[in-house]
């Protein structure tokens, strides 16, 4: 349960960090911080204490197997959304330079030359 | 071949994009060939599927709800018709107005990804790949409302960047609970073993957090912020696809996916999105009343349609989701044609601002009747489309006895009509200002578009009852009946 309620607090970081902060480098930050706790999230559900990898082995027995290896579908879902994640992280940083280069600055309360 | 077909048209788009890519570092002008090729492959395979029984495609063998499985039912039917409908417009439009960007090959393979990653998101039997197509049509959205890299574009796109990934990872939240609680992701599976939704208090925050993120990806009021910003800023064809298919596929259809397919339409969520649909139709027409940038004006009219759209979901009754259903098809034809209007015009004048323009029926002839077109289409006169679904949604709330939502949607037409006169008065009648003496018509592919998607708002309206019958019901019958879905994914019952 202590997991789960640090993960929250991790999240709540990141979603104080890309309201509160004003600079765009810091507003990605905590973008990431939240793609990573909610990736946390997914590994702590599939997640058992002392458990092993789930790989069976030849001979071994599947019914205790599936009691003490950890569950493998959110690792592959986190391996996917790690990706995805990659990928927004990059567009992002692309998209800071070139507003940099546009407005020489990276403050997000002066980039605001869209009205109505 | 009923089967192979729905991966095809994922697959198809996807490996045009590669190969525009690819080719393109040769060849600039390669996509203005391969890209509207890409697309009405799919348009084709859609066509077919809408003749083929409701069925599903198990990947590699693995049977559900292990494997994954891509399934075909009404509204996926529906869906695919107006996503690769309006996108095969949107490309032939772009032939010739993407052609003064540089870099064009990269706009058309951005183009086609978003293509394929909604044909998935309305295929996916499950919701992890659910969440993947999504963020796949996504990403290429984001990019592509930056294409122009101005500042403005760039802000727009940002603002959209980070609004649209929050929403992104908290759909990925919500899937992650919904696991937790049932042990797998395949939407039939959960359907199953999920029981009544309103008793887990951990699925009453998981469909908390769908609505949000499925709401802001539809632009509904309070999470429209990001909408009028980034749908103007995108290149006209862009601006089409985004406005008229991308919110959608990924909101508004992912939307009626959970919560009727999966979660089993549990009353107090119904009412949740018919009263945030109608919040968002009344917002949304206020706002769009006193703009004078075309293309802000139509952003804001997309927020308020899809509101009417909500409304006519959240009413729950097989009449409303028609009507919402026939709503959405008829919105994907009028508020592209608008948007690639509205390109046209900034195209020939060089402004969006509706002061500046002015007497424009005489120069641009083809363009004009296309705004007059669409502008009757969404103000709700007859004979057009947009006047049957609006009578139909505001009757199917009447006959479900919400007067007060009924009453506003009465009059969010009324602001719609008077603010569709104010685009009709200072774009197309009055005297043409001296600058624009010299104007000429658009070129063939912008007014094929313009002509055929005019064309389509027209017949639709007049032969709405036909479409009913072979597109909206089905749709309905699919929304509605949950364990017939559930029986034909898992293959069980009968």
């Amino acid at each position: 349960m202590l997991l789960y309620i640090l993960d929250m607090l991790v999240f709540g970081l990141g979603i104080y960090c890309l309201i509160a902060k004003r600079h765009l480098i810091k507003k990605i930050i905590g973008m990431v911080i939240i793609e990573y706790s909610v990736n946390l999230f997914l590994i702590l559900v599939g997640y058992r204490i002392n458990g092993i990898a789930p790989i069976l082995s030849p001979g071994e027995n599947p019914i205790v197997f599936s009691q003490v290896a950890v569950d493998p579908l959110p690792q592959a879902l986190v391996l996917t959304s790690i990706v995805i994640g990659l990928g927004t992280l990059a567009l992002m940083s692309a998209y800071s330079i070139k507003l940099y280069e546009k407005y020489r600055t990276f403050d997000m309360s002066e980039i605001n030359r869209l009205k109505g | 071949m009923g089967n192979i077909a729905m991966p095809l048209t994922v697959a198809i788009p996807m490996l045009f994009a590669v190969l525009i890519l690819i080719t393109g570092k040769f060849w600039r002008g390669v996509g203005s060939y391969l890209g509207p090729l890409a697309v009405f492959i799919p348009l084709y395979l859609s066509f077919f599927l809408l003749g083929v029984k409701d069925t599903t495609y198990i990947m590699g063998g693995w049977i559900p709800p292990i494997g994954i499985v891509m399934v075909l039912d009404g509204l996926s039917k529906l869906m695919l018709i107006i996503i690769n409908g309006i996108a095969f417009f949107s490309i032939i439009y772009a032939i010739s107005y993407m052609s003064k960007y540089t870099a064009q090959f990269k706009f058309y393979a951005l183009f086609l990804l978003m293509v394929a990653g909604m044909n998935g998101v309305v295929l996916s039997g499950d919701l992890f790949n659910l969440f993947v197509f999504l963020e796949i049509a996504s990403l290429a959205s984001y990019a592509l409302v930056g294409f122009g890299v101005e500042s403005e574009e760039l802000e727009a796109g940002f603002k959209y960047l980070i609004l649209g990934s929050v929403a992104s990872i908290v759909i990925l939240f919500a899937v992650a609970i919904v696991y937790n609680i049932t042990g797998t992701v395949n939407m039939a599976d959960v359907a199953n073993t999920i029981g009544n939704p309103m008793l887990n208090k951990a699925v009453i925050f998981a469909l908390g957090l769908f609505i949000f993120g499925f709401s802001l990806k539809a632009g509904l009021v309070p999470f429209h912020a990001w909408l009028p910003d980034a749908h103007p800023s995108a290149p006209a064809p862009v601006s089409a696809m985004l406005s008229g298919v991308l919110i959608k596929a990924l909101g508004i259809y992912a939307l009626i996916r959970v919560t009727f397919s999966v979660m089993g339409a549990p009353t107090e969520i119904l009412s949740i999105i018919m009263w945030l649909g109608v919040v968002s139709a009344l917002v949304g027409v206020l706002l769009a009343l006193g703009q004078y940038d075309l293309k802000r004006l139509l952003a804001y009219h997309s927020i308020s349609q899809m509101g009417y759209v909500a409304l006519g979901i959240g009413l729950g009754t097989p009449e409303g989701i028609a009507a919402g259903l026939f709503h959405m098809f008829n919105h994907a034809t009028f508020k592209s044609l608008l948007f690639l209007d509205a390109g046209s015009f900034e195209q020939s004048t060089g402004t969006r601002d509706l002061r500046q323009m002015g007497g424009l029926m005489k120069k641009l002839p083809i363009t004009s009747i296309g705004t007059i077109a669409g502008s009757v289409s969404i103000s709700g006169l007859p004979p057009f489309n947009g006047f049957w679904s609006k009578i139909l949604i505001i009757a199917a709330a009447l006959a479900s006895t919400q007067y007060l939502a009924a009453a506003i949607a009465t009059f969010v037409a009324f602001g719609t009509l008077a603010s569709f006169v104010k685009v009709m008065r200072f774009s197309i009648i009055g005297p043409l200002p001296k600058i624009y003496q010299n104007l000429k018509e658009s070129p063939f592919s912008m007014t094929f578009s313009l002509l055929a998607l005019s064309i389509i708002c027209l017949i639709s309206g007049l032969f709405y009852i036909f479409l009913m019958d072979s597109l909206f019901y089905p749709a309905t019958n699919a929304i509605l009946k949950q364990s017939a879905y559930i029986s034909m994914v898992l293959g069980i019952g009968g």
